[in-house]
C-alpha cells in the first residue's frame, strides 16, 4: 500500500486515538521530569488536527499533514505545539503534490520533519528529547525504503527504531526543555516527547500494515 | 483534588469571565483569550504584551493597565499560549509604534512567541522580544534550556511599562527591559507542590521533613531536595545562592513572593529574615513587594527576587501604575 490521502488521514486518526488512550501515561512521564501536561496537550493538539483535516478536506496526503500541523500549532501550546505542528507541516510540504507517495517519498517527508524539529528546538541526539526517537526512526525507515521496501515495512522498522530510541532516553540526562532543570535527577525516566513520538510512528505502522 | 472549579476543562474560561466582571478597566476577549486595556489603543505608545501558561495569577492579566502591560495572552494551565492567541494580543496592544513581547525563558513560551512575532511582522507590526531569565537556581545554558524567567518578569513589566507610558520608543523600552532583567536574580523554595486541575494531583511529592530547592514556577521539581528548616535558614540559603551569582549590595528592590498556597504571615516572616540578611551584608532594601505576585496555583513556598536599583530604575519603579494587581501613585 502506498501513502495516499486516505492513509494519511487514517494515520492522524489513529495517532489521536492512541495518544488519548495513553494520555495518563504521557502526563505521568512528564510529571516525573517536566510539568505534567504533555498528555493533555498532545490529545488536544491531535483532536484539533483532525478537526482541521475535516474542515479543509485536503486532496493530497501532503495537504493532510499540512492541515494536521496547522491544527496542532493553533491549539496545543507548550513546546510540543510548535515542534509537532511544524514537523507535520514540513513533512506535508516535502510530499508536494503527489497523491500516492512511495516509501522513499514518505522517508524524505519524515526526514524533513526531523530537520524542522532540530532547527526549531535546537536539540541534538542525546539531549533526551523527541529527536532521540525520531532520528533512529528516520534512518530505519529510509534504510528499508532504500532497499525497495514497502511503506508498511519501512513504517514497521521506523516504529521499532523509535521505541528503541525511546528506551535509550532513560539513562540520559536532559539538556533541553523543562527536564533540563532537574540536572542529574532527570536520569532514569523515559522522555515524554520521545514517548509520544513513538506512539505516533507506531500508529503509522498500524494503518499502513 | 478539592478545588473551587466547575471542571478542569473550564477553569481558564471561568476565570477570564470573572476577571471581566471584576475589572471594568480590562477588556477580556473570551474567544481569543486575550486580556487588554478597556478603551483600546493610545496613538503613538509602544505596546507591551506578555503571556504564558495560566496558573501564575496575577501574572500576566493582573498586570494589564496604565503603566504596565497593554495585553496579555494566558495559555492553558502551565502551558504557553498559542501563536494565534499571542498575535491577537499583539494586535490589541499595537498603537502604531511597535510592540514589545516580554517572554519568560521556557522552551514553549519562546517558540510560540517567536512564531507569533513572525505572524505580526507579516501584518506590518514591528515586534521586539525580550526573554527574561532571572532564575539563579539554574547555573548555565550548556546543559539546560537556559535560566528560567521567574519573578524578575514582574519588574520588567512594571519598569518597561512605565517607560512606554512616558513615550519612550520601542528600542529604548526594549533596552530598558533587558537592563532590568540583567540586574535581577531570583530563587525559590517549595514546601508542597501545586495541583494542576487536569492532572488532579500535586506535581511532586515531598515528605514532611523535605523541601524542594530552586524550583521554577510550573510545579516542576527543583534542582535538589533539602531538609526542612526554620525560615531563617531557608531565606539565608536563597539569598546565598543569589549573592553568589550577582552580589546583593547597594540599593535594592526586593520581592518576597508567595507561590499561591502560602499565608501572608509566613511571607512577612520570610521578608523580615530577608531584610536582616541583606542589611547584614551591607545592602539596603529601598523598595519592596510582599505577597502573591507570580504564583504556581496552590503551591506552598516562596521566591525571593532582588534587583539592583539606580536612579532611573527607581524612578520608573515609583512611576504611577494602575492594574488589578499593582496600583500606586495615580
Amino acid at each position: 500500500m502506498a501513502f495516499d490521502t486516505t492513509t494519511a488521514t487514517a494515520w492522524i486518526t489513529a495517532a489521536e486515538a492512541v495518544v488519548k488512550a495513553n494520555e495518563a501515561r504521557l502526563t505521568g512521564l512528564d510529571a516525573a521530569i517536566g510539568d505534567g501536561d504533555h498528555g493533555a496537550n498532545m490529545a488536544r493538539g491531535l483532536t484539533a488536527a483532525l478537526a482541521n483535516i475535516a474542515e479543509k478536506e485536503p486532496a493530497t496526503p501532503g495537504d493532510v499533514l499540512v492541515a494536521a500541523g496547522r491544527g496542532i500549532v493553533a491549539k496545543t501550546g507548550g513546546a510540543s505545539g510548535p515542534l509537532y505542528g511544524t514537523a507535520f507541516r514540513r513533512a506535508g510540504k516535502a510530499l508536494g503534490d503527489t497523491t500516492d507517495a512511495d516509501a522513499a517519498q514518505v522517508g524524505e517527508a519524515l526526514e524533513a520533519a526531523l530537520t524542522a524539529i532540530k532547527e526549531l528546538g535546537g536539540a541534538a541526539e542525546g539531549d533526551k528529547t523527541m529527536v532521540d526517537a525520531l532520528t533512529p526512526a528516520v534512518a530505519a525507515f529510509q534504510a528499508v525504503a532504500g532497499d525497495g521496501g514497502t511503506v508498511a515495512a519501512a513504517a514497521q522498522a521506523g516504529a521499532d527504531a523509535a521505541e528503541a530510541g525511546l528506551a535509550a532516553t532513560v539513562p540520559l540526562q536532559a539538556r533541553k526543555g523543562r527536564a533540563s532543570y532537574l540536572g542529574p535527577r532527570s536520569v532514569g525516566h523515559e522522555d515524554p516527547g520521545a514517548a509520544s513520538l513513538a506512539l505516533i510512528l507506531r500508529a503509522l505502522a498500524e494503518v499502513t500494515a | 483534588m478539592k478545588k473551587l472549579i466547575n471542571s478542569p476543562d473550564s477553569v481558564i474560561a471561568d476565570a477570564l469571565r470573572g476577571m471581566a466582571a471584576a475589572h471594568p478597566s480590562l477588556a477580556v476577549d473570551l474567544e481569543n483569550r486575550v486580556v487588554s486595556r478597556a478603551g483600546g489603543a493610545m496613538a503613538g505608545k509602544v505596546g507591551l504584551v506578555s503571556g504564558g501558561g495560566s496558573g501564575h495569577e496575577p501574572l500576566h492579566g493582573g498586570y494589564v493597565g496604565y503603566g504596565m502591560l497593554d495585553a496579555a495572552a494566558p495559555g492553558e494551565v502551565y502551558t504557553s499560549p498559542v501563536p494565534d492567541q499571542i498575535l491577537a494580543a499583539t494586535k490589541a496592544a499595537d498603537h502604531g509604534s511597535g510592540v514589545l513581547h516580554i517572554v519568560k525563558n521556557y522552551t514553549g513560551d519562546v517558540l510560540n512567541f517567536r512564531m507569533a512575532a513572525e505572524l505580526a511582522e507579516d501584518e506590518d507590526i514591528r515586534v521586539v522580544s525580550v526573554v527574561t531569565n532571572d532564575d539563579a537556581a539554574v547555573e548555565d545554558s550548556t546543559y539546560t534550556a537556559g535560566r528560567r524567567g521567574v519573578g524578575g518578569t514582574v519588574f520588567v513589566e512594571k519598569i518597561a511599562g512605565a517607560a512606554a507610558e512616558e513615550g519612550a520608543d520601542l528600542d529604548t523600552v526594549a533596552a530598558l527591559a533587558t537592563r532590568v532583567n540583567e540586574a535581577t536574580r531570583s530563587f525559590a523554595i517549595a514546601l508542597h507542590a501545586g495541583t494542576v486541575p487536569a492532572a488532579g494531583k500535586p506535581g511532586f511529592d515531598l515528605a514532611e521533613n523535605e523541601v524542594e530547592l530552586g524550583v521554577g514556577i510550573h510545579g516542576e521539581p527543583g534542582r535538589e531536595r533539602g531538609a526542612m528548616a526554620p525560615v531563617h535558614d531557608l531565606v539565608a540559603y536563597s539569598l546565598d545562592v543569589i549573592h553568589a551569582d550577582r552580589p546583593v549590595s547597594g540599593n535594592l528592590l526586593v520581592m518576597l513572593n508567595g507561590q499561591g498556597g502560602t499565608p501572608l504571615i509566613e511571607l512577612y516572616g520570610a521578608f523580615a529574615e530577608a531584610t536582616a540578611w541583606i542589611e547584614g551584608h551591607g545592602g539596603t532594601v529601598a523598595r519592596s513587594l510582599v505577597g502573591n505576585y507570580i504564583t504556581s496555583l496552590d503551591q506552598q513556598g516562596f521566591s525571593i527576587t532582588v534587583m539592583s536599583l539606580d536612579d532611573e530604575l527607581l524612578r520608573l519603579w515609583d512611576a504611577p501604575v494602575s492594574t488589578p494587581a499593582l496600583r500606586w501613585g495615580r
